[in-house]
């Protein structure tokens, strides 16, 4: 690269410490099965689904256990061969109970799978069809339901693809493994997905702090002239989509407008391979891949785990804690969420699981805003967190949502960056969820 | 006399009388009648503009007394003698308005409730808390103990406790419900002053869990509905109470292991 020609990236931002390098040189490990799985019927953005089967009931590895309801929903697997245990109430990794299915995993390991479909033959309803039976959803933190995705309004007009490699969170490498270990099968979803949507034009987008999986991924779509690697900066949050379509195509998302808006669909690295699995091999979505991280877990990993495998078991798996641990988080660091208890299953959509110790996390007392502007100058999506944080705290919502808080996607760049330490990015949170019950009721009255 | 001095008067006087028949067209052509019942019942009201009503303030309250869209006793501020005011100006009967009081349905404070292993560390908001699946308490259901109530109340009947957990003052409290709106885990309800029997806890846990998470949640027993005569009900762990059939010397108050189920006086 020239040094004329400067890298895509986009405005703000911040640059957190990476700890990449725990992890990134480790393969994928495939845990074996726990000793009870906890599957939550809710693992998506949506409606919640329906269970499908009863206590005692005996049930195979990919068997739908509970079917969709409505448009926005997902069917869910079961992810093991074994006996429905319980139906009951278990907290997910976001504290809330959510209604889930316990499963008692027994020896048998064979999985039950869908007809594999030719993708030179295959239709795009019948991609489609096959993303929504494979309960695939988002892999890149939202669990967004994918068939949705792939099924824009007809007055959109899509001309790009674009899957996300940008993996701008500290500490995560299952994108970076998963790039250099199954590349074919990220370019046959990316291919399927372009297929599904009638769009010749496609683009893995990868940050330059990834030398190695930038080399491959070249290499791999060197033949194929319709798809580029593109390589952006490396900078938080760099793999937001929004950021990522910005520096990919120049193109900006207006606010409240989704990515397809702008004629761009965009897709996760893991999400593109879960596609690939489902129309070629006909397996549904019952594995999450996963990087455990952070200074104080024993062994940090990139592990293949079952969906449902509670957090004790796969920090245990791990060799544990260390006596230094303080923290562990679910997801990012930037945007996961912090544990209360380790009883909570991992998800379709899990990326990380990160113990840290104090070095690592801030706790440093709050102190009064110093009016510097940090945050401003960080924000991606130009808001102003000082202002919008103090409008949250003063219950000022309609002058908040003058000033689109409900655009904010809390990826908790300005709270990185705030030298006073406001928790700017929750304040703004809690005034988003204001704002959008009251535009609810503002519509039904 | 001077010219200048009377063109002055001249031109005044004439401005004058323009302007004045400006008025007097304008207040028959542009008058918007009132109805002056809007007026008398503006007066009797509390003059608080607190919004407990449902409407925008004490005058569009008001309003809507006089077109018949809200009940005259529909001011939870100024109580019974304000409706009883305003009923004898509209003429019809007050009868019915009891005096509501805020209960909050939890006991579970600072020394009942299980903590978490893990701390909170963000803003001390129950709203905020809710979020992120509350703050430092097991209990998903109970109250949160960050004071949204006591900032919300504009009267100031209000306080926290020792324990975590907010007290109604009575004198002061008008009933305008705004501790209600408050709170995001719904554990203040309004009833009427002479209600005596409630259940002070939220949680829908099945029983195990309860007894984990809090000394005195509801354990979803039932051994207050059975003598009821069907005015308790059991709901997914919670009696519900049905009041038009409720006869408390049936119920076994001292039978309910957490006193979570219990007779007080609200005034």
């Amino acid at each position: 690269m020239s040094l004329l020609q400067s890298i895509k990236t986009f405005r703000g931002g911040v640059h957190p410490l990476e700890y990449k390098d725990l992890t990134e040189n480790l393969a994928f490990e495939v845990m074996p099965n726990p000793k009870e799985v906890i599957i939550p019927i809710k693992q998506h953005i949506g409606k919640d689904s329906k269970p499908l089967v009863k206590k005692k009931d005996e049930v195979k590895a990919g068997q739908i256990i509970a079917e969709p309801d409505g448009f926005i929903s997902s069917p869910i697997h079961s992810s093991v061969n074994g006996v429905v245990v319980n139906l009951h109430k278990e907290n997910n990794a976001s504290g809330f109970p959510v209604e889930a299915i316990s499963i008692k995993p027994n020896e048998e390991s064979e999985v039950l799978r869908m007809i594999p479909l030719n993708p030179k033959e295959i239709t795009p309803e019948e991609i489609r069809e096959r993303v929504r039976e494979a309960g695939i959803v988002g892999q890149g933190g939202a669990a967004f339901p994918t068939f949705v995705k792939l099924t824009p309004p007809k007055d959109n007009v899509i001309d790009y693809v674009i899957i996300n490699g940008a993996e701008c969170e500290p500490y995560l490498t299952r994108d970076y493994r998963y790039m250099l270990e199954r590349p074919k099968e990220i370019i046959n979803g990316l291919k399927l997905i372009m297929k599904a949507l009638g769009v010749a034009k496609g683009a893995i987008g990868i940050e330059d702090n990834k030398p190695e999986a930038i080399e491959v991924m070249k290499h791999i779509s060197a033949d194929d002239e319709n798809i580029s690697v593109e390589v952006v900066k490396t900078k938080y949050p760099q793999g937001a989509e929004k950021m990522l379509i910005k520096a990919i195509t120049g193109r900006e998302v207006p606010p409240g407008k989704l990515p397809l808006d702008c004629g761009v669909v965009i897709q996760n690295i893991g999400t593109a391979i879960a596609i690939s699995d489902a129309v070629i091999k006909g397996e549904a979505q019952i594995t999450a891949a996963l990087t455990v991280s952070g200074l104080g877990i024993v062994n940090p990993k990139n592990l293949i785990v079952k969906v449902g495998t509670p957090l004790k078991e796969i920090i245990e798996y791990c060799g544990g804690v260390t006596d230094k641990a303080r923290k562990v988080i679910v997801g990012g660091p930037m945007m996961g969420t912090a544990q209360f208890d380790f009883s909570a299953p991992v998800m379709k959509a899990t990326s990380g699981i990160l113990v840290l110790t104090d070095d690592e996390i801030n706790e440093h007392e709050q102190t009064a805003c110093l009016r510097c502007g940090k945050c401003v100058e960080a924000c991606p999506l130009n808001l102003i967190p000082t202002k919008l944080a103090r409008y949250s705290q003063l219950e000022k919502w309609e002058e908040a949502e003058l000033f689109d808080i409900t655009t904010c996607m809390e990826c908790g760049t300005c709270t990185f960056t705030c030298p006073a330490n406001i928790p700017l990015v929750q304040w703004v949170r809690l005034g988003k969820q204001k704002v959008i019950q009251m535009q609810r009721d503002k519509k039904t009255a | 006399m001077d010219a200048t001095l009377l063109i002055a008067i001249a031109t005044m006087g004439g401005l004058g009388f323009i302007f004045a028949g400006g008025l007097a067209i304008a207040d028959k052509k542009l008058r918007v009648e009132e109805n002056p019942l809007i007026g008398k019942v503006n007066d009797v009201l509390p003059g608080a503009n607190c919004g407990g009503c449902g409407s925008a303030g004490c005058y569009d309250f008001a309003v809507k007394v006089v077109e018949g869209k809200v009940s005259v006793t529909g001011c939870p501020v100024g109580g019974e003698d304000t409706a009883k005011a305003i009923a004898e100006i509209m003429g019809v009967d007050a009868s019915g308005s009891v005096k509501m009081l805020p209960v909050v349905l939890c006991q579970g404070g600072l020394s009942e409730a299980a903590t978490k292993m893990a701390h909170y560390y963000g803003p001390i908001s129950c709203s905020a808390m809710h979020l992120v699946s509350g703050a430092n308490k097991q209990c998903y259901y109970g109250c949160l103990g960050g004071g949204d109530c006591v900032e919300a109340c504009p009267f100031d009947a209000m306080v926290m406790n020792s324990n975590g957990i907010p007290e109604v003052i009575p004198e002061l409290c008008t009933g305008c419900g705004m501790c209600v709106k408050a709170c995001p885990r719904n554990v203040i309800e309004m009833h009427p002053a002479d209600r005596e029997v409630f259940v002070f806890c939220k949680n829908h846990d099945d029983p195990k869990t309860a007894k984990d998470v809090c000394k005195v949640a509801c354990l979803g027993c039932g051994v207050c509905a059975r003598p009821s005569d069907g005015a308790i009900v059991m709901d997914d762990f919670l009696p519900i109470i049905d009041y038009s059939k409720l006869d408390d010397s049936k119920i076994p108050f001292d039978k309910c292991r957490t006193g979570a189920i219990k007779k007080v006086h609200l005034n």
